[in-house]
């Protein structure tokens, strides 16, 4: 049977809502489910954790170098657990495990799965290739598998679960060779992208950050989250964090707005699992017209104030 | 101070993939190919860096069949003052492939690997993590910004919560992101002084690398397409059509 370790994602004290779809990928495979959260105080986290729907138990790895989430420091640690009878280590498909992963990979002498989208079996999954452009389906070699899982494939488990935790030491040598200097994050009262059913994004189109208040305007109506093309992250327009597609956030949402945006394959691949999108735009031949659910062609800066007023 | 810098040759980023109707993989023969984007990035930063006088020799370093000459040419075109042809003919995975790239690390004494942050073809986002743990030395991914000073680097991270930034000890691994910089447009002189500049070819026995056991692909699909919807005439037609769906 399958042992499975999941390395949970965490910030000032949240579980990141990856860890409850990377538990959906856990159950897939199936076996013993096991939560690692590694922090400098990893009681609130830990509880949160134990609550997931499918979680036999979840280990609590207190130490102070774990106060950030530094790959170099964390995948010693994960090596070590990972080494007591463990087949499968799976990692949220964030930023955070794409970092880590491959260096718990490396270490273990095995290949990395990354962005598992299906699962077939306990080494047999689906992953996109090419931006998504194709889908293979892989079979992982004996040993341990080493994988991220593509969030926006699989739907969060349930909170209803109560998992005992577990206080676990790790003796483990961390370097001295990485040093975490500060977070410069974007505080937002509006929904998590990643995790938001609605999400309203803007484009090259807007032509300014100033403009983008009506994007803003909209998504606060409908209680949505605010997202970005690539080409509205390059001109200035809003942060880097709010990028959605290939290299920035790949999402999932219910209900999807792409206003100003043309659709390049970057773009769409971020998109690929919303349920609904609906595009506006000037340009009747633009590429998202070919992908969106609802389409509607003309002037944003009319569309948009007169949609979110009729909201 | 030494900077390695990885390169791999992948399908151009401008072509519209084509998956072969088998089943047996993507259809790459006879398709333009080119030195994968967020390589060129590395490059640049690489370039950009001797020019500030914080590296002073860059070794651009590939692995791959007798075509990836050309990635290698690409790459001492933009200012490569020498190259390595890590010769293979067959399907190079990235444990494989960092084993090889740790070993030349080693072999060149260099105090900086960079690379891309993924290639666009097998979009894994391994390699430079995988180089960083078998050599037990720091690493920084998704670089959106790079200050050397001695023998530390303070570089600016996106990260999905915003921007991070670490403090690395050299050696040290730095994948590179988007928007860390433009890379420049290859002029005729450099393409033409690069086709003189030496490339050194090596193979895997050479520098005592041996093949992981390699993930097996079974079967490659096109994905699922969406199906192009309706096209509304005015918001209140597309207000009503959300709330028929019972999306709003």
């Amino acid at each position: 049977m399958s042992k499975i370790l999941i390395v949970a994602e965490h910030a000032e004290g949240k579980l990141n809502s990856g860890v409850a779809k990377t538990v959906a990928a856990a159950k897939a495979i199936g076996g013993e489910i096991h939560v690692a959260v590694f922090a400098a105080d990893a009681a609130a986290v830990a509880a949160q954790a134990a609550k997931l729907d499918g979680v036999n138990k979840v280990l609590a790895v207190n130490n102070p170098a774990n106060a950030q989430p530094l790959a170099a420091l964390l995948a010693p640690q994960v090596v070590e657990l990972a080494k007591s009878g463990y087949t499968h280590v799976l990692f949220p498909g964030t930023t955070f495990g794409k970092d880590l992963a491959p260096r718990v990979a490396a270490k273990l002498d095995v290949q990395q799965v990354s962005d598992v989208m299906a699962v077939h079996g306990p080494s047999t999954f689906d992953r996109p290739i090419y931006a998504g452009n194709a889908i293979t389906t892989v079979q992982a070699p004996a040993g341990t598998v080493v994988a991220t899982v593509r969030l926006a494939s699989f739907q969060a488990v349930g909170n209803t679960g109560n998992a005992s935790i577990e206080t676990v030491k790790i003796d483990a040598v961390l370097p001295s060779h990485t040093r975490f200097v500060k977070l410069e994050a974007q505080k937002s009262e509006r929904p998590d992208l990643q995790s938001a059913a609605r999400v309203v994004s803007g484009g090259r189109a807007l032509g300014s950050a100033e403009n983008f208040k009506i994007i803003y305007a909209l998504a606060d109506k409908i209680g949505a989250a605010v997202g970005a093309s690539r080409a509205a992250v390059d001109s200035g327009y809003v942060p880097n964090d709010m990028q959605v597609g290939q290299t920035g956030k790949i999402i999932a949402p219910e209900l999807y707005f792409a206003i100003g945006i043309s659709g390049a394959i970057q773009h769409l691949a971020g998109i690929k699992d919303a349920r609904t999108i609906v595009a506006i735009n000037k340009d009747p031949e633009a590429p998202i017209f070919e992908v969106a659910d609802f389409g509607l062609v003309g002037d944003l800066f009319q569309i948009v104030p007169e949609l979110t007023q009729k909201l | 101070m030494k900077a390695l810098v990885s390169v791999k040759r992948v399908v151009d980023y401008n072509v519209r993939i084509q998956v072969k109707s088998d089943g047996s993989g993507v259809v790459t023969d006879g398709v333009k190919h080119s030195m994968n984007p967020f390589d060129e990035i590395a490059m640049e930063e690489a370039v950009r860096l001797k020019e500030k006088g914080k590296i002073t020799e860059i070794v651009a370093v590939t692995i791959g069949g007798a075509k990836n000459e050309e990635t290698l040419r690409t790459a001492l075109a933009f200012g490569a003052d020498r190259a390595i042809h890590i010769k293979e003919e067959g399907e190079v995975q990235p444990l494989t492939a960092a084993k090889a790239l740790a070993a030349t690390m080693k072999k060149e004494g260099a105090q900086l690997f960079l690379c891309g942050k993924q290639a666009i073809d097998d979009d894994a986002n391994q390699t430079g993590q995988m180089v960083a743990a078998l050599l037990d030395i720091a690493q920084a991914t998704f670089a959106s910004k790079i200050e050397i000073d001695g023998g530390k680097a303070t570089v600016t991270r996106e990260v999905d919560a915003g921007l991070e930034t670490l403090e690395v000890d050299l050696p040290a691994v730095i994948t590179t992101d988007l928007r860390l910089n433009e890379p420049r447009y290859l002029k005729l002189p450099d393409i033409m002084k690069a086709k003189k500049k030496p490339i050194e070819t090596v193979t895997f026995a050479d520098l005592g690398v041996s093949p992981a056991a390699g993930i097996k692909t079974t079967k490659t699909v096109p994905p699922p397409s969406r199906s192009k919807g309706v096209m509304v005439k005015t918001v209140d037609e597309l207000v009503s059509a959300l709330k028929a769906k019972g999306l709003l």
